[in-house]
């Protein structure tokens, strides 16, 4: 069986795996610009509460991914649990730097003059310092989203959902005559999936970024 | 004063009782204990070098800064404790290079305050037009672009327009024009004498150009290090008669020609010269000049704008047509014009006059130099008496309320009650 006869044969398992991926690192990703966001706003104004925030996320980050949801199922156990959790933390990091390097390089005479012309601490935030963070926080957005992409496959591990069930299934059934499809099969799918969601960040970023600060 | 309720809020006055600010950690307060009264609809500027606290004290007044000692009161109200959010919302604050937030249009700029205090959105969108044309920039044009699409001037226009937008009674101004270029900058200060003449806002302006305070400011405060008030006075006072050194060192060289800003031509005399307008007939101008007993006349045009001069050798080599006669007339100043301005017309004029004109370029009479030199002088000598006046008057408060100190008769007036 060739490749293109084996995706023919199981289009439909590996577009409910493709679509199960997707929405994992979706809804993962909703998450963690939330927290990440809420981080960054809670700590960027000091130089000490910011750099630990940094660190803090990256650290996570250094930690194996394979390792990171072995040790989470004996807290969370097995299935969508671990995968949630794991995905969710790997994904601060990019989010939490770009959002505290974006809201300290407002240019600081803007925060002034909004609290010059009467805006309170929320409306300033919200109208003024988040509006002009927001490009770096959405590439931040942008880089944890492909991260997430590799990483949710290692989710297959510990029974989570996706792709990279065929690449596990595949990599176990070594030697075996669709080993191989299989795991090409995932690894493909995850590509294209990150591609497709950088082509909707760029969209998103013309709908969202005002034409004022568009580069 | 009469709560009448204007169609616009004009000024309020600004009251700055031992006004201080210090800073944890640092011996010497970086303001101490400022006291200024700021009358309604007056425009003061602090001057002073760059560290003497005279932004500090400006935030202080809006308290971006919050003094840490000392009261404030802007027209009669103790705002030093009332929640800052508010009393911005009634103080405009204008600063340097505009502070235009680059993500909104300049009309969202503009309707920031407003939207903040609850107008209704028509009276928003009516008011954005207003304040656009207020600082001279087309609605229609501008309504709709962002920042870095105007030049910086224009930027200023709109910052200056965002700070006036929810009509406040009082505008503070940080080095406002401190980011354009000298003739943008010429044209910004032009244009804020103009808006002053029309609203009547009590302004505190901030700048380290003391020609740009004499230019704008009613009343001038020169401020030395830990913005102690050297000298708050008018302009003519400080250019004649500075405090000590450290204003005239302030004021720079060239204090009498400073003060041939503070004058415009039409406060000083103008002479009336010998004229005659290109219909006359060639008789009649030569019985014109003779009778003048001057050796000149100038030849006005069919709208009556000066056109030529003419001289008596002119009119000889003539020979019946005014076509190639005379000296045409290259430059002329406006009523409105400063002295200095006139001065400079008069230097470069080979013969030493220039002609004033009036409404649509309207002969008015002349500017010479003998003219010129009389008013400077009857100017800087009324100057003179004035601030020997004035300081006689100083020095007699000053005794007084020493002596009624010495007397135990505790503070002066005590506030009247609301």
């Amino acid at each position: 069986m060739n490749f293109w006869e084996f995706l023919t044969s199981r289009h439909q398992q590996l577009l409910a795996d493709a679509g199960q991926h997707a929405s994992a690192v979706f809804q993962c990703m909703v998450v963690a610009t939330v927290l990440g966001v809420l981080i960054g706003v809670v700590t960027y104004r000091s130089e000490w509460a910011g750099n630990l925030a940094t660190l803090t996320t990256s650290t996570i980050l250094t930690i194996p991914s394979l390792a990171m949801i072995g040790l989470l199922i004996p807290v969370v156990g097995l299935g969508v649990p671990p995968t949630v959790t794991a995905l969710t933390l790997y994904g601060l990091l990019p989010i939490v730097r770009n959002a505290i390097v974006g809201l300290r390089g407002v240019d600081p005479a803007l925060v002034d003059a909004a609290k010059g012309i009467g805006m309170s601490r929320v409306t300033r935030l919200l109208r003024v310092e988040l509006p002009l963070a927001w490009p770096p926080i959405l590439t931040g957005i942008r880089v944890s989203t492909q991260m997430l992409m590799g990483i949710a496959a290692i989710a297959a591990y510990a029974s989570g959902p996706g792709l990279g069930n065929e690449i596990f299934r595949g990599i176990a059934s070594l030697g075996s005559k669709n080993a191989l499809n299989q795991v090409l099969a995932g690894t493909l799918g995850i590509i294209v999936l990150a591609l497709l969601f950088d082509a909707a960040y760029v969209l998103l970023g013309r709908l969202t970024i005002s034409r004022g600060i568009r580069a | 004063m009469p709560e009448t309720a204007p169609a616009a809020a004009t000024g309020a006055t600004i009251e700055l009782e031992s006004l201080s600010k210090r800073y944890p950690g640092s011996p010497q307060p970086a303001v101490d204990n400022v006291s200024m009264e700021i009358g309604a609809g007056e425009t003061v500027v602090f001057v002073g070098p760059s560290g003497c606290g005279k932004s500090t004290t400006l935030k202080m007044i809006n308290r971006l800064i919050e003094p840490t000692g000392g009261r404030i009161r802007i027209g009669g109200e103790d705002v030093t404790d009332i929640d800052p959010v508010k009393l911005r919302r009634k103080v405009g604050y204008a600063i340097q290079s505009s502070g235009l937030f680059p993500h909104m249009t300049v009309a969202q700029n503009i309707a920031l305050v407003p939207r903040m205090i609850g107008w209704s959105k028509a009276r928003i969108r009516g008011r954005v037009e207003e304040m656009l044309d207020l600082v001279g920039l087309d609605p229609g044009e501008f309504h709709g672009r962002y920042p870095r699409q105007l030049s910086g001037g224009q930027q200023q226009r709109v910052g200056v327009a965002r700070a006036l937008a929810a009509d406040p009674p009082v505008l503070l101004m940080d080095e406002p024009f401190g980011a354009v270029d000298p003739i943008t900058r010429d044209h910004l200060q032009d244009e804020l004498i103009r808006l002053q003449h029309e609203l009547h806002k009590t302004i505190v302006f901030v700048t380290h150009d003391f020609d740009e305070a004499i230019k704008v400011g009613d009343r001038i405060a020169v401020l030395r290090e830990q913005s102690h008030i050297a000298q708050f006075d008018t302009p003519e006072a400080i250019l004649t008669n500075p405090a000590d050194d450290f204003v005239s060192g302030f004021v720079g060289a060239g204090a009498a020609l400073k003060r041939l800003n503070l004058t415009r031509v039409r406060d000083v005399g103008i002479t009336d010269y010998p004229t005659v307008t290109i219909d006359d007939p060639l008789q009649h101008i030569f019985d014109r000049l003779r009778d003048s007993g001057s050796n000149e006349i100038l030849l006005l045009d069919k709208r009556r704008r000066p056109y030529k001069w003419l001289r008596r050798g002119d009119l000889m080599r003539a020979k019946g047509s005014l076509a190639r006669a005379g000296a045409l007339v290259h430059d002329t100043v406006t009523r409105d014009a400063t002295l200095r301005d006139a001065l400079e017309a008069v230097l470069t004029d080979n013969a030493g006059r220039v002609a004033v004109t009036g409404r649509r370029g309207q002969y008015e009479g002349v500017v010479d130099m003998e003219t010129l030199m009389n008013s400077v002088h009857e100017l800087l000598e009324a100057d003179r008496l004035d601030a020997l006046e004035h300081q006689h008057d100083l020095e007699e408060q000053r005794a007084e309320r020493t002596h009624s100190e010495q007397e135990g008769f505790g503070r002066p007036t005590g506030e009247a009650p609301a």
